[in-house]
């Protein structure tokens, strides 16, 4: 992770500025899209449309205001936070236990489960559209936060197995060794030993999984209506064919993504620790 | 739950359970539906005829010329998608390791991209970048002087590309960094005591350290990559044509467009297929990479 270095100890040379400047350059392209819709979100239709690109207007709160008068934001944002936070909780409560077992207890075969598990993934969703949409018909589940929610943890679930496991295996397996020997139960164990140790991993696996949860579209889109529709519906149903309303359609995304961002944006260190995928060594 | 202790062996296949039993219902009971949908006469807007009709929804959906298209587009995009990513994620990851001004601010907005949901980087793209008359490229390409590029008309699966690029660019480019920060710094400065060039740094000291983060960041856009779906429903909706239209489009298009789920069955399984193909190869590829 970076370390903080002052400005002091920068050894000013041809070379350091070149690399910050190149280095801002960069970054300032790749995130240039992203502010340009949070800009837009403030301006009237007309600003928005504007050739060249209009970068001093007085701000308007009027896109926000007609997006959630339209469209009721909170709706779909209650749905978003439910149906993430229940699939990272669901997701973790099947892993944590499935990922402990693989990292302490391998058999000759786990390597091929955690092999198996990912494969599982690489079957493209559209693959089990149908059956799911059938299944879900059957038992009244279409339209319904519930079947998303399983529909999100099943989804995760090879990723957060591999990413736990990863994570446990970097714990010596030495210190739970020793626990058993004094006798700790395996509850103790867990609570006791492995969780402290292993709770970094826990939370940047639950992290990924709130934003891939989030962000999901495909399940969102071919699976519900108005009922259950997350944020990423919501901004769907403003893709309107024709027609030029990028203020209201930069609003609705900021409204959209905001909550997300800003989320990543403090717990990325966190994340960024667990994502190794133990590719680190 | 004394007896747990690790001379019992059925309590790790216990606690493994939960996650293989739903994994494989999640996996067995779509499969089998689909196999049985795909060899049944089954439309949706014919509801009157059924029956078991054999191969013949394969042979409808290979027959079409879209197939082999959507196939070709499906693995241009994955390629594609991992070679720039892959490339330019190193690039830049290489750029920002070492400290400079704003370091920390420019790794939060780097990461940002990676947050954002498909469908408002697909309509973000769309509208106010790549739109030829309104949007910032286009006027970018006329402050040069140059006639704007319609890109999602000429260039379709182009766009599509730029936009996953965009997406996927700094998740590739953390896991380079995370990795780099376990390089030996002993050994570069060694390296340059020697006198060894940037070049022979990157060459036999870099690039051999970051094999394993290489072999992981294109392991997993694999798995998210196949199925690109969100991005080509909210743009072009797989056209002009054929042009941007991968396999999981293509299935979308035969099921809930012509309604024939019997041959969206059938292509489902056929992208599995394919899925499974390109999992083997990765396996072999990248597969001894993740073992060390």
């Amino acid at each position: 992770m970076s370390k903080p270095v002052r400005t002091g100890k920068y050894d000013w040379n041809m070379r350091l500025v070149s690399r910050t400047l190149l280095a801002w350059a960069i970054t300032f392209i790749i995130f240039f899209p992203l502010l340009f819709m949070f800009v837009t979100a403030f301006k009237t239709e007309l600003q928005a449309i504007a050739v060249p690109s209009v970068w001093v207007f007085t701000p308007t709160w009027e896109n926000f205001a007609l997006v959630q008068e339209r469209s009721g934001y909170f709706d779909y944002a209650w749905n978003s936070v439910i149906t993430s936070v229940g699939s990272t909780i669901l997701g973790l409560l099947i892993a944590v236990p499935a990922a402990y077992s693989m990292a302490f207890s391998p058999t000759k075969r786990t390597k091929d489960i955690l092999m198996w598990m990912l494969s599982t993934k690489m079957m493209p969703a559209v693959g089990a559209l149908l059956p799911i949409y059938v299944l879900c018909q059957t038992f009244g589940l279409l339209d319904n936060v519930i079947s998303l929610i399983i529909i999100f943890t099943m989804m995760n679930l090879p990723i957060m197995v591999w990413m736990l496991y990863s994570n446990f295996k970097d714990i010596p397996i030495e210190i739970l060794e020793a626990a058993r020997m004094d006798g700790a139960s395996l509850s103790e164990e867990f609570r006791h030993v492995l969780l402290p140790l292993a709770m970094g991993g826990m939370a940047s696996t639950g992290l990924l999984c709130l934003v891939l949860s989030w962000n999901e579209a495909f399940w969102v889109l071919n699976l519900t209506a108005a009922n259950a529709g997350t944020l990423a519906s919501l901004v769907a149903s403003y893709s309107s064919p024709e027609g030029l309303f990028w203020a209201k359609l930069s609003a609705v995304s900021v409204l959209a993504i905001a909550p997300i961002v800003v989320f990543g944006w403090f717990s990325q260190k966190q994340l960024v620790q667990g994502l190794t995928f133990g590719a680190v060594k | 739950m004394r007896s747990s202790t690790p001379g019992h062996r059925w309590v790790p296949r216990l606690l493994m359970t939960p996650a293989v039993a739903t994994l494989l219902l999640w996996m067995i009971v779509p499969l089998g539906m689909t196999i049985y949908f795909s060899l049944i006469r089954y439309n949706l807007m014919q509801p009157d005829q059924t029956g078991f009709v054999g191969l013949m929804n394969y042979e409808f959906f290979l027959s079409n010329p879209a197939f082999t298209d959507a196939v070709m587009n499906t693995l241009l995009l994955l390629g594609s998608v991992v070679i720039i990513t892959v490339v330019l994620g190193l690039a830049l990851a290489l750029l920002i390791n070492d400290p400079f001004p704003g370091q920390g601010l420019v790794r939060i907005l780097l990461i940002s991209p990676f947050f954002v949901m498909p469908t408002v980087n697909a309509l973000l793209w769309k509208h106010m970048m790549m739109n030829p008359i309104y949007g910032v490229l286009a006027q970018i390409w006329q402050f040069f002087g140059l006639t704007p590029i319609d890109w999602l008309t000429d260039m379709p699966l182009g766009s599509i590309i730029i936009m996953i690029s965009w997406q996927w660019l700094p998740f590739a480019c953390l896991i380079f960094i995370t990795s780099l920060q376990s390089m030996d710094r002993e050994q570069l400065e060694a390296s340059e005591l020697d006198g060894a060039t940037y070049w022979q740094q990157l060459r036999y000291l870099y690039l051999p350290h970051m094999g394993r983060a290489i072999s992981v960041v294109i392991m997993i856009e694999v798995i998210f990559l196949l199925s690109i779906f969100a991005e080509i429903f909210t743009t072009t909706g797989g056209g002009p044509g054929t042009e941007s239209t991968n396999l999981a489009f293509l299935i979308f298009t035969e099921a809930l467009l012509n309604f024939d789920v019997g041959a969206a069955s059938a292509g489902a399984l056929l992208a599995i297929v394919l899925a499974n193909i390109v999992a083997i190869f990765l396996i072999r590829m990248i597969g001894k990479n993740l073992e060390r």
